[in-house]
């Protein structure tokens, strides 16, 4: 916890540069910190952190900071936060406001920026006893209930087919996500099997060639061929979480969720009134504080949409990135946006040009006498390689085949 | 401690290369507590150029190993030359011990060397670049990781083969993929920015021959604030170098005086159509206004 180091610097501080025993217990308090912060530093690290104090460099912070920095650092978020770190427990400055960041955080009310919620949820990070209260309050932390699992057979069918609107029941709901959230299992499964060896391909594999000849005497009759490796479908999902969206969006998160969970190139955006990007808080394994974490990331949900400005968003920031030509891109949305369709339309084309396939999941084409007259969904559908329905288990489930070829 | 980061910097710096404090420290930390050390940046950055100095800096050579979708073990470590093999059998068929045979086709002769053992294998430390260790696979970064925390190989034919020397380990990373965390526990880490418009300018100095100082620092200046504008494909230090070189090979002394060549010579940084068409001659000339 950063107050515990607060007061542990305050206590070493006169001491903070001295070399020596105390300026040891500064920086094993400091180690200790980061760690909270989420650093990763193993013993080894601390033990080279050590070394470096007592040595030359610990005598003046000009350059222990850029050590500590290059071995402490592991990746750039590290590297953007480390110097306030630093400063807060070696030069005490900002430490206040460390401080009442994470206090605040517990209270969000209202709207908020994406700015203050990061802030947050990077405050949240740091301090675990504020998780614990709110996974408390949390409604799907009581789905780990062990009563819950027992469903039989003939209910989860029936569930599966049922409309996701149509589920009023609380228990209802919460098997449906269970489900959800399954059936995104398997198929990751089956969607990250790769094979390597080709009984027949372009380039020959001497090495495995040659270790099956020892049965042969030494003659090489059985080839073994090496192909490129069967690369990994990449997956892209924007989850549109408008207010017209609202009965749907529970379970489609969850099934997201489980598409993520550590499904190595899989990345996730909710689209209402901006484009948030999700996979962060998706990727976390345990489901109840994913959705809690996305909770914060996603206030202001439930407005309108701007499904064009958000696929303009999306193109500018991460499509070079996120998107190669074995990448699908999943839109889950019901196409009803406040923008011009003409901007959809535009940037459409321009994500189509960039990925293998989009697939457009519209919880409407479901229900009855649906028709895309909608002027977003009408301007986007020339560029949709899959537009399917998207209401009930089943629909999701029917999904898999088509991933399965890109 | 045998260096110290001023004696670093002056053999970046003959080197071409213009570092900035973090950097210095991370080299001389390298050095101090033998661990590799992790680049990561956008592309054009000069992440690969760092590996270049360390290696001119110390008057060593330089293993690259380009890592790739798929790359593997015998890619990256050693193969044996199987064509030479065989026909090293057939030429010795029926003659000779069979065993005197075996021991023969598994030695020396029939090893190739990949990037990795040669690194470990060459008498005097070289500096060792893993780039772009992010495209490689996981599996393979596991593999990397044990190679670089024992610096020995096993190879089952010959056994194992402990480090002549240990190289200095650079690796670079452009984040399309999260490299695992024990990968980048063991690393020393330094995230490369784009070079601010002093640091720019200097680099120019260095490596463009001849360019006046003023109108260095005009050109860093000029490409700091194009690198704000709303571009696809942000360029990097090198291309600022082919840029410059191109402003004085052609006669540029100053941007406001030389509007046209400016313009002209955009397709040095401006490596997309659409970011050609988004320059245009009026954003070009507002960029020029705000640096003189």
């Amino acid at each position: 916890m950063s107050q515990t180091a607060a007061s542990q610097t305050a206590a070493s501080q006169t001491a903070a540069f001295e070399p020596g025993p105390a300026l040891r217990l500064t920086l094993a308090a400091f180690v200790a910190l980061l760690r909270d912060k989420g650093f990763r530093i193993g013993p080894s690290e601390a033990a080279d952190a050590g070394r470096l104090v007592t040595g030359a460099a610990g005598q003046r912070a000009a350059t222990l900071r850029p050590a500590l920095k290059a071995l402490f650092c592991g990746r750039r978020s590290d590297w953007v936060a480390f110097d306030a770190l630093f400063d807060a427990h070696f030069l005490r400055k900002g430490m206040k406001n460390a401080v009442t960041l994470a206090g605040s955080a517990g209270e969000s009310g209202g709207a908020r920026t994406l700015k203050q919620m990061q802030d947050d949820q990077a405050a949240r990070r740091s301090s675990p006893a504020l998780d614990v209260s709110r996974e408390a309050e949390a409604p799907e932390a009581g789905e780990e209930d062990p009563a819950g699992t027992r469903e039989g057979a003939s209910r989860a069918e029936n569930l599966a087919e049922t409309d996701f609107r149509k589920i009023r029941d609380p228990e209802l709901e919460a098997e449906a996500h269970r489900l959800a959230e399954r059936l995104a299992l398997v198929m990751r499964r089956r969607l990250t099997r790769r094979d390597r060896i080709l009984s027949a391909g372009p380039r020959l594999d001497l090495r495995r060639t040659l270790r099956k000849s020892v049965a042969r005497g030494g003659l090489p009759l059985d080839l073994v061929r090496k192909g490129p490796k069967l690369r990994q479908l990449r997956l892209v999902v924007l989850l549109d979480a408008s207010g017209s969206m609202n009965n749907y969006t529970g379970v489609f998160v969850r099934f997201v969720h489980g598409l993520l969970d550590a499904f190595r190139q899989a990345d996730a955006f909710l689209v209402h009134t901006r484009l948030v990007h999700v996979s962060s808080a998706l990727k976390e394994r345990d489901a109840a504080r994913a959705l809690d974490r996305l909770g914060l990331m996603a206030q202001g949900v439930g407005g309108g949409t701007r499904i064009g400005a958000a696929l303009a968003d999306f193109n500018r920031w991460h499509a070079a990135r996120l998107l190669t030509s074995r990448s699908c891109v999943i839109i889950l949305s019901d196409g009803y946006d406040t923008g011009p369709a003409e901007e959809i339309g535009a940037e459409m084309a321009r994500l189509a040009r960039r990925c293998r396939r989009i697939v457009w999941l519209n919880p409407l084409i479901g229900s009855d006498g649906y028709a895309p007259v909608a002027a977003g969904m009408a301007a986007a559908l020339p560029h949709v390689d899959l537009f399917a329905p998207a209401h009930n288990l089943k629909s999701l489930a029917a999904l898999e085949p088509y991933l399965a070829k890109v | 401690m045998t260096r110290t980061k001023d004696s670093i910097a002056k053999a970046f710096a003959s080197a071409g290369y213009i570092a900035d404090e973090g950097l210095l420290t991370a080299v001389l930390l390298m050095e101090v507590l033998a661990r590799p050390l992790l680049l990561e940046g956008e592309a054009g950055v000069g992440k690969t150029e760092v590996a270049k100095a360390l290696a001119a800096s110390e008057g060593t050579d330089l293993i690259r190993l380009q890592c790739f979708e798929g790359l593997d073990r015998s890619d990256a470590l050693y193969e044996w030359n199987y064509q030479r093999q065989l026909l090293a059998i057939k030429a010795h068929e029926g003659q000779g011990d069979p065993d005197a045979l075996e021991s023969a086709i598994f030695s020396e002769r029939y090893l190739l060397q990949r990037p990795l053992l040669a690194a470990i294998r060459s008498p005097r430390p070289v500096v060792l670049l893993i780039d772009e260790v992010d495209r490689a696979d996981e599996e393979f970064e596991a593999f990397l990781l044990e190679v670089l925390s024992d610096y020995q190989v096993s190879i089952p034919e010959l056994g194992t083969i402990p480090a002549t020397s240990i190289p200095r380990v650079v690796l670079t990373s452009n984040g399309t993929r999260e490299l695992s965390d024990a990968l980048r526990r063991r690393c020393l880490y330094h995230y490369v920015d784009y070079p601010d418009v002093g640091r720019e300018a200097e680099i120019l100095r260095a490596r463009v021959p001849g360019i006046d100082t003023a109108f260095a620092l005009q050109i860093a200046e000029l490409m700091s604030r194009l690198r704000k504008e709303d571009l696809a494909k942000v360029p990097g230090v090198a291309e600022t170098i082919d840029w410059a070189a191109a402003l004085t090979g052609l006669g540029g002394t100053h941007l406001a005086r030389d509007r046209e060549l400016v313009f002209d010579t955009l397709a040095c940084v401006l490596k997309t159509r659409e970011d050609r068409s988004r320059i245009t001659r009026e954003v070009t000339d507002r960029l020029i206004g705000k640096v003189a």
